[in-house]
């Protein structure tokens, strides 16, 4: 197909030199046979993968709206013979509904603590020189090599001892999650905002301490509002991380003495979908999934260009 | 004013390294001790065995299983991916007409970016639990069901996915239907990714390849691909580090989180197995540790290798 441009220029040599084809004549190119089949045929592969991205998302929807019957006898139709509402509502109360009040208490605490101290170690690591400074650059960029089930038997340890000196980090504690999540956030927190900071310019800062700003003023007033772009990036990077987060809670959300366990969305869906299986409540469980993923999937379509620049700025740097 | 700054390091730091020295490092380096040991997990004897965890792990089965599993994850995974979303990005921004400004992207372009973007917003655990549901043995099953449906699978005998330790090609079924999620739900993210970049090369290189009369393929082959080279290395590097946490999806949809018959064993759920199991933290370390090399190695020759001088636009 690759000579397709190139015959069409040579057909005509004698109206301008070959190679050099003028405006018109690129669109001509352009809108050949060929351009015109290549585009046909884009349409259509980009068509097929996009409904093989979303007929299994709204497979998932639809079958969490028909009744167990109807996902046994029509598991393949994608429009309930009726809308069965309560679904959702049986979901809600098997499980989910704690699922994600144990998921917004932690994330709300467990990003902003996050932010904050990744950004403060990022900012005081890229802007002021000390000994031992490349040590802890070091060691915070280490962890992201480490994989995290290195570290999974002795935290489980530590965390259980935890509990006979202070309950409140031991497992199965809110407190304790959210502390996890923020240690092993800081890694890609801290080498993100660092790269970030040190891109600001130099002039700004000083002039804010001429002014007589502290140190520490300097950075709340004016560094890290200069900083937003990064700390918006970032920020969609660790909710979204941490909500999705399944194997720290699996590990450290146990049941201790008896006590229900503080599940979170991703670890409780886990065992709903084991669960479920024993009970056969297939509508269940399609309804515990849609309302696991349409949270993100709203928020993401409304945020959509933030939400894709933000993640693949992660990457990029 | 050089006492303030050592306060003010010292205030910023203090907080944020305490955390990460508790509840990072300190577990990284515990497990590093424990390696030597033959910790049980549940009691408090431990006696130091040295080295004996790394020798027996050398000879062990289920790990040679798991690191060629490992290593068709850390081949297939970027390779599949990455081909797919070039070419879904390629589609998307040289499949459309061409006119005065250049050859443009397919009509639609934000709406498709939108679509292929949705599985990485979910949680692997979300993706996993539905194909669970789509990769079902029996006719409730998405894909059983529909060929079931047209006739291309026998209801008594349909296809067995996760189930499956039979090997195609030599890699056990089950493993290639893993791949198929994986790549199902990173292509969009890179394509995205790959787009973004071929949005940043400059008009002008463009319109001077065109005045030299290359064709949308030539020069999508010779211009925009070489200068995506920095995008692409990066997205493989990344693509090797999910390659290798393929534990969800082992965890949520093989049986016995690594089977059939341990035909699914990464690394990952054989240090579960040998610590949660077996109780043999120790030798359970010793695996962690061994991994944790095989990572960083790994990561030493990606950057070795994909380092190469930058082209500056």
């Amino acid at each position: 197909m690759s000579t397709v441009t190139h015959t069409s220029g040579q057909k005509r040599p004698d109206v301008a030199p070959p190679g050099r084809p003028t405006g018109r004549r690129a669109e001509a190119a352009g809108n050949g046979i060929g351009g015109r089949i290549f585009n046909g045929f884009s349409h259509l592969f980009l068509a097929v993968w996009a409904i093989m991205v979303i007929y299994p998302l709204l497979w998932v929807v639809m079958s969490a709206l028909k009744t167990d019957s109807e996902v046994i006898r029509e598991p393949l139709s994608l429009i309930p013979e009726s809308l069965q509402w309560d679904n959702f509502a049986r979901a809600w109360t098997a499980g989910i509904d704690s699922f994600f009040l144990n998921t917004l208490l932690v994330l709300v605490f467990s990003v902003t603590l996050t932010m904050l101290l990744g950004s403060m170690a990022a900012y005081a690591l890229a802007r002021y020189e000390f000994p031992g400074n490349r040590l802890i650059y070091w060691m915070f960029l280490s962890g992201l090599t480490l994989p995290v089930y290195l570290a999974a038997v002795p935290l489980f340890k530590g965390v259980y001892n935890m509990n006979v000196v202070f309950p409140l980090l031991g497992p199965n504690k809110h407190l304790t999650l959210i502390l996890v999540y923020v240690a092993w956030s800081l890694s890609f927190t801290v080498f993100f905002m660092h790269s970030f900071f040190r891109t600001l310019p130099n002039s700004i800062a000083e002039a804010a301490m001429v002014d007589g700003a502290s140190h520490t003023r300097t950075f709340f007033s004016v560094m890290l509002p200069m900083a937003k772009p990064g700390l918006i990036s970032i920020g969609i990077f660790n909710v979204l991380g941490q909500w999705n987060q399944w194997y720290l809670p699996t590990l450290l959300m146990q049941s201790v003495a008896g006590e229900p366990k503080h599940q979170v969305i991703a670890q409780g869906l886990i065992e709903l979908s084991v669960n479920q299986g024993y009970k056969s409540d297939w509508s269940g469980l399609f309804a515990g999934v849609t309302m696991a993923m349409l949270p993100v999937l709203i928020v993401y379509v409304v945020f959509q260009r933030q939400v894709q620049s933000g993640l693949t700025a992660g990457v990029g740097k | 004013m050089r006492h303030g700054v050592a306060r003010f390091v010292t205030g910023f730091l203090a907080l944020p390294v305490a955390l990460y020295l508790f509840y990072v490092v300190w577990p990284f380096a515990q497990a590093a001790g424990y390696s030597l040991t033959d910790w049980g997990g549940y009691s408090d004897s431990q006696n130091f065995v040295g080295l004996d965890n790394y020798v027996r792990l050398l000879s062990d089965e289920l790990i040679r299983k798991a690191f060629w599993h490992n290593v068709f994850f850390l081949v297939t995974v970027p390779l599949f991916t990455i081909a797919l979303a070039l070419f879904l990005a390629f589609l998307l921004n040289v499949g459309g007409r061409e006119d005065r400004a250049g050859i443009r992207g397919v009509f639609g372009s934000a709406l498709y970016k939108v679509i292929f973007f949705f599985p990485q917003v979910l949680s692997l655990v979300v993706i996993a639990v539905m194909w669970q549901q789509i990769y079902r043995t029996d006719q409730q099953g998405l894909i059983n069901g529909l060929l079931i449906k047209i006739g291309l699978v026998d209801a008594d005998n349909p296809i067995a996915f996760t189930a499956d330790p039979e090997p195609f090609l030599g890699i056990p079924a089950v493993l290639w239907w893993l791949l198929l999620i994986a790549v199902w739900s990173g292509a969009g993210f890179y394509m995205v990714l790959f787009s973004a970049a071929m949005q940043s090369i400059p008009k002008d290189i463009y319109e001077a390849a065109i005045l030299d009369g290359a064709g949308r393929f030539h020069t999508f082959f010779r211009v925009t691909l070489p200068l995506l080279r920095d995008t692409i290395s990066v997205a493989w590097v990344y693509l090797g580090f999910i390659a290798l946490d393929m534990y969800a999806l082992v965890f949520v949809m093989t049986p016995s989180q690594g089977g059939p018959n341990h035909a699914s064993e990464i690394f990952a759920s054989v240090i579960q197995f040998n610590a949660f199991q077996k109780g043999q933290f120790g030798y359970a370390c010793a695996i962690a540790v061994a991994l944790a090399i095989f990572t960083i190695l790994l990561a030493a020759v990606q950057l070795r290798i994909t380092r190469r001088e930058r082209i500056e636009f």
